[in-house]
């Protein structure tokens, strides 16, 4: 794997690689000292041009518990005010020679550009609305740990799927491990011809009852003043997921932040269906071992025919 | 060529037999092998293969060859006022030329656009001085395209505008389109709309459907375009107005125009290549410099629909939409780039190699459709019949190559065709009884 730009570039095989090797990184993480030597002397880069607290802090915090060196770039307050293009600020930050840039960018197909410009493997932490691979991943890792596959099973994706990167690689991440997919919203809020990616369309929570697993998407106030929906108030009506509406033995997933009262009632968020400090936690793991993928897993492949001085790749199992 | 202003820089009329070329002018009945005389720029006469004296001409031996009347395209942007680094008069003539044609009409959305008598002026001058076609200029229906005021319509056709449109910008206002009709019957001049309703495209960027579902990037449905064209349509024949559809590309906007026509509306269209040869598959890609532009690229049943109009005669020409732009200003995501792409260069190349060799479209209907978009203006439409003036593309259909990433004639270099490689290629054209391109590579034998 040289890039992580689309989930849709990923094999079943794959991404079942990924999350073993986050799995092994999870025990990793329950020692004492939780830090690896295997990215020691080598930069990580990550640049966001949009807010993000989960992804940005997952992706610093793996790229530290790798020992690689750090590089955090902001949009606010940094050259990009000023006026610079994407491809000079790559071209900047370029002559660092990093080992990867890890790049949240507004506009669609971001992170494809910068590979194009870089030598350093990129990954895509959200291009607009796109895509959001590594939240894909994470959600994986997440229901597989909690149902052990997700072959046939039901996924509700419910909410916003029109401007949500998260539905659209979760979708496509999903199917790949054989689920079931109905995304279900209010019909201006679920784009024309979606039903191309291979899932059924609803337009009510009516038959919500046959979900394993819910996943519910955030809300934008927004949306209401640009007539997706006519009011907030009826959104929740229609679509939010709360204690009646959410069965005792099915899963409850959000990508958060969640907007309490809106698309989830508060008592939902913190019931035992509910897996989003899990997916939380995921994060972490997930992206060391998509970091691990690109920056080190070839390097284990040729097995060293003459010593292994030159490798770079510690075994996972001992600590820095 | 025209009754209307067209201006190229004055030069060497051109004398010149093609010797044994294969000459094709549907409309003038003209098909088969020829010695193509010119004389003073002008075609003096089609003789027998091998039967015309070469005296005191240059001669060109075209067996293998096809000759056609050169193109014209109604739609082109050449950037001047304003825009110099994307292109300007000089650059896109000779794009035009090394593409095969004889004459263009460039848009007026220039900064600032053209909206008042001094800028055709000025315009026509320049196209005087540095054009290698006949370039005519269009002038913005109202003032600086704000889409409200009239230009000084009257004005603006005395002092040598060809016709009016706002194009890159529809116009939003029913009553302003119609007040324009209106006048039209005072001053002449084709109104040529870019039809678009911009509640329903917002800040659309590729063709609604589900390429764009995936791509989660905003779509621009079809029924922007189509309900505005039904719209004008409506509007024109109740003001007995003059309009020209400009690129077309969606199925229900087909359907707009025919349904128009057959309810009698003086109202005609174009298509360009792109709409012609892609689909919104394309953008799949997440190429900006290839594939965005406005309309957009849309599904495969539009392309088809479009195909059925150029060959039933609905759609009566095919007009590039050029729109040169600077490599930044594409080297940015998708969302954010400038839209269009060049075409001149490319056009009769991508169609031979997309429509014609498939079978798709007779090579015949082509050149007609290619040479379509002067009628719609009132202009003499390109002939290869004696005694016209000598308006002819040169071309090898055989000839394969590869369209490169740079080297165009074009100042800019977002073609569509970037990296394809087509079957077809102008080699020669004659504009204005003027040689105005000849493709360097190909070396021609000079009579005593």
């Amino acid at each position: 794997m040289r890039h992580l730009l689309s989930i849709g570039d990923l094999s079943k095989a794959e991404i079942e690689a990924i999350l073993d090797r986050a799995e092994s990184f999870a025990e990793v993480g329950r020692r004492d000292i939780k830090k690896v030597p295997t990215l020691r002397g080598r930069t990580v880069v990550t640049l966001f041009y949009e807010a993000s607290t989960r992804t940005s802090s997952s992706f610093e915090l793996a790229a530290k518990r790798l020992s690689a060196d750090l590089v955090s770039v902001k949009a606010a307050g940094s050259s990009v005010d000023k006026g610079e293009s994407l491809k000079d600020t790559v071209a900047t930050l370029s002559a660092y020679d990093p080992a990867a840039i890890v790049l949240r960018h507004p506009y669609a197909g971001a992170a494809q550009l910068v590979a194009d410009w870089t030598e350093a493997a990129v990954v895509n932490a959200g291009d607009g609305k796109h895509e959001h691979p590594s939240q894909a991943l994470l959600d994986v890792y997440t229901l597989r740990r909690r149902l052990g596959s997700l072959e046939g099973k039901r996924i509700w994706i419910v909410g916003d799927v029109l401007h949500s990167r998260v539905a659209r690689s979760n979708l496509i991440a999903f199917g790949a491990m054989g689920a079931e997919l109905t995304v279900c919203g209010p019909p201006a809020l679920i784009p024309r011809g979606l039903e191309q990616l291979g899932c059924r369309v609803e337009h009510s929570l009516e038959r919500l009852g046959e979900a394993e697993v819910i996943y519910a998407l955030r809300l934008q106030r927004e949306r209401m003043s640009e007539s997706f929906v006519p009011s907030i108030r009826e959104y929740a009506a229609h679509f939010q997921i709360d204690s009646r509406r959410l069965g005792r033995r099915q899963i409850l997933m959000h990508p958060g932040p969640v907007n309490r009262g809106i698309e989830l009632s508060g008592e939902v968020i913190d019931s035992p269906q509910s897996l989003i400090a899990e997916q939380v936690a995921s994060g972490l793991v997930v992206r060391m071992a998509i970091l691990y993928e690109l920056l080190a897993a070839g390097d284990e492949k040729p097995a060293p025919a003459i010593g292994n001085g030159a490798t770079r790749a510690t075994p996972i199992g001992q600590p820095a | 060529m025209s009754a209307e202003k067209l201006e190229m820089r004055a030069g060497e009329s051109a004398d010149i037999v093609l010797r044994g070329v294969t000459a094709l002018d549907p409309v003038a009945g003209i098909d088969g092998a020829h010695d193509v005389v010119v004389r003073g720029g002008e075609i003096a006469e089609l003789a027998a293969p091998g039967a015309a004296s070469a005296e005191g001409l240059e001669e060109i031996d075209a067996a293998g060859l096809h000759a056609f009347p050169a193109f014209f395209d109604p739609h082109v942007h050449l950037r001047t006022p304003g825009q110099e680094h994307k292109e300007d008069i000089e650059t896109g003539s000779r794009s035009a030329a090394a593409g095969g044609y004889c004459g263009v009409l460039a848009m007026a959305n220039t900064d600032p656009p053209v909206s008042t008598p001094a800028d055709v002026e000025a315009l026509l001058a320049d196209a005087r001085a540095a054009a290698s076609v006949r370039v005519g200029f269009l002038a913005t229906v109202t003032r600086g395209m704000a889409g409200e005021e009239l230009t000084e319509m009257a004005s603006l056709r005395e002092a040598g505008a060809v016709g009016f449109s706002d194009d890159g910008l529809p116009l939003r206002s029913a009553r302003v389109l119609r007040r324009a009709l209106q006048y039209q019957r005072l001053c002449g001049g084709t109104i040529a709309l870019h039809e678009e309703d911009p509640e329903l495209s917002g800040a659309g960027v590729m063709h609604e459907g589900p390429v764009s579902a995936v791509l989660g990037l905003e779509g621009i449905p079809s029924v922007s375009e189509s309900t505005m064209i039904a719209r004008d349509a409506a509007l024109a024949g109740y003001e007995g107005g003059r309009i020209h559809v400009q690129h077309l590309s969606a199925a229900e906007s087909v359907e707009a125009v025919r349904a128009a026509k057959a309810a009698g509306v003086r109202i005609s269209c174009e298509a360009s290549p792109h709409h012609l040869c892609l689909t919104d598959e394309e953008v799949r890609s997440l190429d900006p410099k290839r594939f965005k532009m406005n309309p957009p690229l849309r599904s495969e049943a539009d392309r088809l629909a479009l195909i059925d109009g150029l060959i039933d005669g609905t759609i009566e020409c095919i007009a590039t939409d050029h729109a040169p732009h600077a490599a930044e200003e594409k080297e940015v995501p998708f969302e954010q780039a400038a839209m269009g792409v060049t075409g001149l260069e490319t056009a009769f190349a991508a169609l031979h190699t997309d429509l014609v060799l498939p079978g798709v479209l007779d090579l015949g209907l082509l050149i007609e459709r290619l040479a379509g978009g002067a009628a719609p203006f009132d202009i003499e439409r390109p002939s290869l019949a004696a005694g016209s003036e000598a308006n002819i593309a040169l071309c090898d259909l055989s000839a394969r190559w590869t369209v490169g990433e740079e080297g165009y004639e074009s100042r800019s270099a977002n073609s569509w065709c970037s990296g394809r490689e087509l079957t077809g290629r102008v080699q020669m054209t004659l504009a204005g009884g003027q040689v105005a391109y000849r493709l360097r590579s190909f070396s021609m034998g000079v009579a005593a």
